[in-house]
């Protein structure tokens, strides 16, 4: 069992368990601590994976930029367990179940697909690194690229109508 | 690294998220369950990317970038969305002083 | 130009006067209608004539004036086929569609305007759809032909339409001619599904008569079956004679025209057509053979015993009707056709000397209250006096010919055929001399007021008369057999390319000319001992009370319609009966309901389903993403 193996298994079970960790616990404050821990791990899964932009983009955004602004509103609005009204046993079983069942699903699904034996290439290969990205992005991808700035706009000036109201 | 065991984990991810937002009733927490099932796509998108790179070396330099680049757009878009969104649940506890989702049963009339 | 180009223009005559006389029935005159009704007929006629001339100097002519239908490999021309067979019939049909014409103009003259130009446009619509079915190079298009003469005789059968009884009786003739037109639709699909065509005959070898050898036994036995029924319906044979008789209902020269010298030979002129598939079944061969000679049987002991003299003529119509049935099945192609010719002669007189003695009684047609008109109507007398020797078949009279040709073919056949077939020929003498003895002869019978007012008809009644009379009389000259050294037989002759496929198929019977002789002798012996009987009993003490014992059988009709009314009616008004209180009320307004019940039922209960609640959504979505993945990932088998 190699390094990268130790750490693939390391990182899914962190990422597993921060994740399960996010969804039962009744403070918001930790879900968001434990989702910040789980991004963590997905991180390390792309530097694994050698998508070293993609990975460092990911802190940067997502653990950075979008998390803090979930713990901002969340301390915005002073929510802790107490306030949080329980939802009916029966409903919440029923989510667990169909959230079980999908996985089931998916798992017998993926039994019978023929990705049996291809591999990933870890720590190798360059496509991840910062100047193959780039150059795709600014040549074959330039004109979305442009765009997202409009969606960027867009959604700058929505937040701002709704939060005037 | 065997890509079933990346499809296993991205899958674990995914219901986990779908989990949350069946039995969770607060609002934000939803959201993050969202994101969370986000990002267990953009895994997998990218552990398939590295897949298909394996699979061209020698044909093509840059085969299984447009995996990546997806991820890139994906992150995009959920910056944007959660700006949005959190804009709208901000305004919803202005309404009812709650972001309880049982109390937007708006949806029946 | 060839003159056989010219064909379009039979029917396109009579179509115009059709649409004249429908469209203008209010503005014209009577004289004007009656001139256009007759004309158009007329110079059809002499169209006719011209290619007449043409055929007889052996030309034959296919006019493909338009595709028709045509899909895929299947193409129906809109053609006109002109050869030895069609252009007698279009002789027939014109030459004694004219005649009528004329004399229904007199006949016809205490109508209002409007249903005086009904009655032309009806006759003239009649004429059309007879020449397209005669002149049709498909069956196709002669089906055509035949549903639009099937039409025309329920026009014209209930033409007083504001009697219920006459209308029952259009309905019934209609009805009826569409079983059998059932029969023929179903073998045209056979003749298409096996064939892929339905023309008659090519020059390049791809029309039905050309293409028989790939027929198996069956579909041949099948299709002229079929063929035959559709003939039964049109030409009033076993079972489906009974809508003849009551088709007495319409006017006189509707009679004649339609019920008796055209349209009910059409099933003869069929079967005449495919004679080649008729040589090549046997089996149907037989069965025509045998129902044309019961129902001639048949219909003859009914008519023994009728009063009306419509009715009797009627069922001396389908007797003989069956005559050319027998001839048909026994291979006298020739025979047939003659003995349809010969008829249309005899018969139309007939019919047309019954219209002027029911002019003259003012609408009265029970033989029981007439008797001697001969002095007061001597025209009508004379001439229905040779219209019923004809039909007798003494010689020399036409009847004689044609009969005689029938017999004897069907003594090569089968002797019993031949001793059936002498014994309706008696009974034709007998009842038509019953008849004529009950009608002209002893004394008058009816009310003073109808002595007062008996008259002879106008000469555009008499004229018509006397020209059938001179044909009922020479006519049979067209076709002497050979024993009698009176030159060939033209008809045969002339016919003979028609048929020539058959006649190499079957093999010929000859009989000697002694056997010929006796056959002869005998047939017109046993006939004039009939007449002589009928005669000597008839015209001093008529029958004038009702029928008794058998006699009342006989004049029930056996009790066919009855038995029909039994069998058939009375099942299906009870089935419709059944369907239309239970069926409909428990089951289908049921279902009917049942459904929008449930409907409102489970809406009712969905509606609950719309909770508002935003968590219920999602769960349901995840149910259905579930369900779906489910059946793309499982039951997806490719």
């Amino acid at each position: 069992m190699d390094i990268s193996q130790v750490l693939f298994y390391a990182l899914s079970a962190m990422a597993l368990g921060s994740a399960i960790m996010v969804v039962i616990s009744r403070n918001p404050v930790h879900s968001v601590l434990w989702l910040i821990i789980t991004f963590f791990a997905i991180s390390g899964h792309y530097i694994l994976l050698n998508a070293q932009f993609l990975g460092i983009v990911n802190l940067i955004v997502y653990a950075g930029a979008i998390m803090v602004l979930f713990l901002f509103v969340i301390m915005l609005m002073n929510l802790n367990a107490e306030t949080e009204p329980q939802k009916n046993k029966w409903l919440k079983l029923a989510g667990v179940v169909a959230g079980g069942c999908l996985l089931l699903v998916l798992v017998a699904a993926l039994k019978q697909a023929e990705v049996k034996g291809k591999v990933a290439m870890l720590g190798t290969g360059d496509i991840g690194l910062i100047k193959n990205l780039g150059h795709a992005l600014f040549t074959d991808y330039v004109v979305p690229f442009e765009l997202s700035s409009i969606l960027f706009l867009s959604a700058m000036v929505g937040a701002v109508v709704i939060g005037k109201k | 690294m065997l890509i079933e065991r990346y499809i296993y984990l991205a899958i674990a991810l995914f219901c986990i998220g779908i989990v949350g937002v069946l039995a969770r009733r607060n609002a934000i927490i939803i959201f993050m369950c969202i994101e969370l099932m986000l990002n267990a796509v953009n895994l997998l998108l990218v552990a398939f990317s590295k897949m298909h790179h394996a699979a061209g070396v020698g044909k093509a330099a840059a085969a299984g970038i447009d995996g990546q680049l997806f991820v890139f757009f994906i992150m995009v878009v959920a910056a944007a969305e959660v700006s949005v969104g959190l804009a709208i649940i901000v305004m919803m506890y202005r309404n009812t002083h709650s972001v309880d989702v049982n109390f937007l049963n708006r949806l029946k009339h | 130009m060839n003159v056989l180009q010219l064909v379009w223009l039979v029917p396109f005559f009579p179509l115009v006067g059709f649409l004249i006389n429908g469209l203008l029935r209010k503005q014209l005159s009577k004289p004007l209608i009656s001139i256009i009704g007759s004309g158009m007929v007329l110079a059809s006629f002499i169209v006719s004539v011209l290619l007449f001339t043409e055929v007889k100097n052996g030309n034959t002519h296919v006019a493909n004036l338009f595709d028709f239908i045509s899909f895929g490999q299947l193409s129906i021309p809109f053609a006109f086929q002109i050869d030895q067979l069609s252009s007698l019939f279009l002789l027939i049909i014109t030459g004694i569609g004219f005649l009528i014409h004329v004399y229904s103009a007199a006949y016809m003259h205490e109508e209002r305007n409007e249903h005086f130009g009904r009655f032309f446009c009806y006759l003239n619509l009649f004429v059309f759809s007879m020449l397209l079915l005669v002149l049709g190079a498909n069956y196709v298009i002669m089906f055509i032909g035949w549903e639009g003469v099937g039409l025309c005789s329920y026009l014209l059968i209930g033409y007083w339409f504001k009697n219920t009884e006459y209308n029952n009786a259009a309905k019934k003739a209609f009805i009826m001619n569409r079983i059998g037109d059932l029969g023929f639709l179903i073998a045209i699909f056979w003749l298409i599904s096996k064939l892929g065509t339905v023309t008659y005959t090519t020059p390049e070898g791809t029309g039905v008569f050309d293409l028989y050898s790939k027929l198996s036994p069956v579909d041949i036995t099948g299709i002229t079956i079929l063929l035959f029924v559709g003939a039964t319906g049109k030409s009033a044979q076993i079972p489906l004679y009974t809508w003849l008789p009551d088709a007495m209902a319409g006017p006189t020269p509707v009679s004649a025209l339609i019920h008796a010298a055209t349209m009910v030979t059409a099933g003869i002129y069929m079967i005449a057509r495919s004679n080649i598939l008729y040589t090549l079944a046997p089996t149907t061969q037989s069965l025509v053979a045998a129902i044309g000679l019961a129902t001639a049987l048949f219909a003859a002991t009914i008519a023994i015993k009728q009063n009306d003299i419509k009715k009797v003529l009627a069922y001396s119509t389908v007797s003989q009707l069956g005559y050319m049935f027998l001839g048909l099945g026994v291979g006298a192609y020739t025979g047939a056709v003659f003995h349809v010719m010969t008829h249309a002669f005899f018969k139309a007189l007939l019919f047309l000397g019954a219209g002027s003695v029911i002019h003259a009684m003012h609408h009265e047609q029970d033989i029981r209250r007439m008797g001697g008109l001969a002095k007061k109507l001597p025209v009508t007398h004379f001439t229905f006096l040779m219209g019923c020797i004809a039909i007798a078949g003494i010689f020399p009279f036409s009847g004689f010919f044609s009969k005689d040709e029938i017999l004897a073919a069907a003594y090569a056949k089968d002797p019993m055929y031949y001793y059936l077939g002498v014994a309706g020929a008696v009974m034709t003498a007998f009842y038509m001399f019953r008849l004529y003895a009950t009608t002209f002869l002893g004394k008058f019978r009816g009310t003073e007021e109808q002595k007062h007012h008996l008259h002879e008809s106008p000469a555009a009644m008499t004229i018509p008369l006397i020209v059938l009379a001179i044909l009922s009389v020479v006519g049979g000259f067209l076709g002497t057999p050979e024993v009698l050294h009176m030159g060939e037989h033209r008809l045969e002759h002339f016919l003979a390319p028609v048929f020539e496929a058959s006649a190499g198929l079957k093999e010929a019977h000859h009989l000697d000319h002694n056997t010929e002789y006796m056959l002869m002798g005998v047939a017109m012996a046993l006939a004039i001992i009939a007449i002589l009987v009928a005669l000597f009993r008839y015209s001093k003490k008529p029958e004038v009370h009702e029928p008794a014992g058998f006699g009342k059988v006989l004049a029930d009709k056996w009790y066919i319609d009855e038995l029909y009314s039994f069998v058939v009616v009375k099942p299906m008004n009870w089935l419709a009966k059944f369907l239309n209180n239970i069926f409909e009320k428990r089951i289908v307004d049921w279902l009917v309901n049942g459904v929008g019940r449930a409907v409102n039922y489970t809406s009712r209960q969905v509606r609950l389903l719309q909770s508002g609640l935003v968590g219920n959504y999602v769960l349901l979505m995840v149910l259905s993403m579930l369900a779906l993945f489910v059946v793309t990932f499982f039951f997806n088998k490719k």
